[in-house]
């Protein structure tokens, strides 16, 4: 097996820290203790049994690190929490890591191949953050002419978009980042920013591939937009809300697949041309346009606009999980608790960790989580698959698909959640 | 516009409308060529292809070496279909020097050039795939190409440049036992084959996007002098196995696939049908071939021709009509050699062909002309 770093000693790396633990602490003391000070000067202190948190209880963790439990408790009730971690940037960031390693396996699987192999000890399952890496270390090259602020901006914006569709999307009941009574709108608000984001970045780097890809990327979202929403208003219809949670509320006894078959293939499909996907993915086309709008990207530029997309898949993959599959709702088949850890707490050696009735993560909320994650996950497979499959099509193909097949039947569409609606089978006051 | 100028350099009206696009050398969707294409919003109005990157002068370098050891190099060009472009040569070595070639030598001739023509056509065909946006369409023709790689190494010891044949018959005999795993491998590999039907061939996408596109009428084809593939997916039976029968082509039962489309379609379809074809040819050789016997002539050292003599032979390669001109001066070096190449006569139907399609097609029309740039530029 080939070595990659060949001089690298693990007790060479060890001894260089040590070496620098006097500058590592001077740093420590001068930068990151006042910073801390600040930081918790500002932010509002939540109160934790009965004293507040301030900066000599947050470091008590030195002393008795069973002090710091409640304290983590607290964090993860707190806005911050929610969008780092766990219904935000993270949990997304995460399943978006194992779309890549998925995606990669899976294809070679199809393809005959083996896939990433050497990187990590299982299959290859570091090979991203190998990538990752690489793409770090290599130098950014801008274009002589282009528009150099808006070519730096627009990967940024990007991710800051994805992130914000990420935002939106309710994992389990009362996780959601951002719950917005008119949740629809603003995911149909966050879409059409991407055709301009796209066309920003193509337009900037001041090349022809890159505006041709862009071109091309602004005409295939802007004719899928209007399938896409017109293909969602049967689920609005039928439950007379916009607010996502709601939305998947509304599901807990059988999910709008069932009822609106064709309101979910067509947003499949349009999920496809959005996300640039085989067998849409002209705004990409290699063999004609080099990468299309991603021509001119290198480094951590390029690698930026990957974890977008890929961002951008998790949340169009959980949005049609919400809208169609039912979200969080599913037969209970998480354990429940041990009665041992709700009383009387986990004895780990001399101290004592008591979490009392595990207020954060409940049963149901991880029983929703995982029929989340799972659906997601299944979702995302069958956008991955047609890549093996299918050649890609053609711009004019794809545009009277947009126009007229598409739109067409999101017609049939609303016209079957009307009559549903009006012949009283479903909606408020329906049999069902 | 000054004509004499290289393409590229000539000065051109400046057009708001017009973009000039060159795609190559260095673009995923070219090949070792450039293509100068221009371009009115979607649509390709004028388009020039310019070959010559990897020009080698092979011509030239054969009149430096004597006949024998012209055989390595004249392979290089298409490295995957070493047989075939060696195949018109010494064909035409051995009607200079007169020699007759044992009857064991053609037969397993004849089953090298067509496991070669597969070898090539899966290559082809993988880049076909990977052009049109198909990756498994990749991935699979490259794989399954390493079957008859390895039975061509068996063969003749070299996986791809193999210098096998030489006037007079072939370098080596077959290895013992070849025969039973010649048979073996080319069944499994006709069963692979027919399965890209129902991942590429039938595929409702891949029809959409290549049928009626880049149509070449049969009075076109025959006009542009298009060959093989092209020529045959026009409407025009003209296959140089039936026509013209070198070595033993004439004792075997060859069938020509020809189709009347003349698009992107076709000229994709028909090098997957001579694969299953050449299948069928290496079966009925594998069959009458004798089981015994000389494979090569002794050859006097430097042999030379005798007095100004000149002789012309072609074969049906993987990309069609494949010309070997040999003139000879009575010296063991020949005086001039002049190889007629099918992908170079392929690559003139291109401007016609992309004149007002669009921009997407250009990788569907260009790469089924069954083209191979190496060879066009030798």
């Amino acid at each position: 097996m080939s070595v990659i770093a060949p001089n690298f000693k693990f007790s060479e790396f060890v001894k260089s820290i040590l070496d620098n633990v006097f500058w590592i602490l001077l740093i420590f003391v001068l930068i990151g203790l006042p910073a801390v000070f600040i930081i918790l000067f500002y932010i509002e202190m939540p109160v934790i049994n009965g004293e507040l948190l301030t900066p000599f209880l947050a470091l008590t963790w030195l002393a008795d690190p069973s002090r710091t439990l409640p304290i983590l408790k607290a964090f993860m009730t707190t806005d911050l929490f929610k969008i780092a971690a766990f219904p935000g940037f993270g949990f997304a960031a995460l399943i978006a890591a194992g779309t890549i390693f998925i995606e990669r396996k899976m294809l070679a699987k199809l393809q005959l191949r083996v896939g990433p192999f050497y990187c990590g000890k299982f299959e290859g399952i570091l090979q991203l953050m190998g990538d990752g890496l690489k793409l770090l270390s290599k130098e950014i090259i801008i274009p002589a002419k282009a528009d150099k602020p808006i070519f730096w901006a627009a990967p940024i914006i990007f991710v800051a978009t994805a992130a914000a569709f990420v935002a939106l999307i309710p994992v389990a009941p009362g996780w959601v980042v951002a719950d917005v009574d008119v949740g629809l709108l603003a995911v149909f608000a966050i879409i059409g920013f991407f055709p301009i984001i796209t066309i920003l970045s193509a337009w900037s780097s001041n090349s022809k591939f890159p505006f041709i890809g862009g071109i091309r990327a602004l005409h295939q979202m802007v004719s899928f937009e209007i399938p896409l929403i017109l293909s969602l208003l049967g689920v609005v219809i039928l439950t007379g809300t916009l607010n996502l949670s709601e939305i998947v509320a509304s599901q807990s006894n059988f999910p709008w697949i069932i009822f609106l078959p064709i309101g979910a293939i067509i947003f499949f499909i349009t999920i496809l041309a959005e996300l640039e996907r085989i067998p849409f993915d002209l705004p990409e086309a290699e063999s004609e346009i080099v990468a299309g709008w991603l021509t001119e990207f290198s480094g951590m530029i390029y690698g930026l606009v990957q974890l977008g997309t890929y961002l951008k898949l998790y949340a169009f993959a959980a949005l049609f999980v919400v809208l169609f599959l039912g979200g969080w709702s599913g037969p209970m088949i998480w354990p429940p608790f041990p009665e041992e850890i709700i009383t009387d707490g986990i004895v780990m050696g001399p101290i004592t960790a008591k979490i009392p009735g595990l207020p954060v993560f409940s049963q149901e909320m991880l029983n929703g989580v995982l029929w989340f994650v799972l659906k997601t996950v299944g979702v995302i497979f069958f956008i991955l698959l047609p890549r093996g499959v299918f050649p890609r099509i053609r711009i004019d193909m794809l545009l009277s698909l947009g126009w007229y097949k598409l739109i067409g039947l999101a017609f049939v569409n609303i016209f079957i959640a009307l009559g549903l609606l009006y012949a009283g089978v479903l909606g408020p006051g329906g049999i069902l | 516009m000054n004509n004499e100028l290289p393409p590229g350099l000539a000065l051109q009206k400046v057009d708001e409308r017009i973009m000039t696009l060159n795609v190559g050398p260095q673009h995923p969707g070219s090949g070792h060529m450039r293509i100068i294409v221009q371009i009115d919003g979607d649509y390709i109005v004028a388009c020039d292809p310019d070959p010559g990157y990897v020009h080698r002068g092979e011509e030239k370098m054969a009149e430096y070496r004597n006949y024998i050891t012209n055989i390595p190099h004249l392979e290089r060009p298409v490295i995957h279909d070493s047989c075939n472009i060696l195949y018109p040569y010494v064909l035409g070595v051995e009607e200079l020097l007169g020699i007759e070639v044992p009857e064991r030598a053609k037969y397993i001739r004849v089953i090298a050039s067509e496991l070669n023509r597969c070898v090539y056509t899966m290559y082809w065909l993988a880049i076909y795939g990977i052009f049109l946006g198909h990756s498994t369409m990749f991935m699979w023709p490259a794989g399954d190409r390493e079957l008859l790689i390895d039975l061509l190494e068996k063969m003749t010891g070299a996986r791809v440049t193999h210098a096998h044949f030489v006037p007079g018959g072939i370098r080596n005999d077959l290895p013992p036992n070849f025969e039973d795993v010649c048979l073996r491998q080319v069944n499994y590999f006709e069963k692979r084959i027919k399965e890209y039907a129902a991942i590429f061939y039938d595929n409702p996408i891949l029809i959409a996007r290549t049928a009626n596109t880049g149509v070449l009428s049969r009075q076109d084809a025959i006009r542009l002098g298009t060959t093989g593939s092209v020529l045959r997916a026009s409407g025009v039976d003209y296959d140089l196995r039936k026509k013209e029968p070198y070595d033993v082509y004439d004792e075997l039962d060859v069938h020509s696939n020809v189709m009347n489309e003349g698009d992107s379609y076709a000229r994709s379809k028909i090098p997957w049908l001579d694969m299953l074809e050449s299948c069928n040819i290496i079966r009925q050789a594998l069959q009458k071939m004798p089981k015994s016997g000389s494979v090569r002539v002794k050859l006097k050292p430097n042999p030379k021709g005798k007095g100004f003599d000149s002789v012309y032979k072609r074969v049906e390669s993987g990309r069609g009509s494949l010309g070997c001109y040999i003139v000879s001066d009575g010296k063991p070096e020949p005086y001039r050699l002049k190889l007629s190449v099918g992908s170079f006569r392929n690559l003139i139907a291109l401007p016609y062909l992309l004149k007002g399609e669009k921009l997407g097609n250009m990788p569907a029309v260009y790469w089924s002309l069954n083209y191979w740039p190496v060879e066009a530029d030798r």
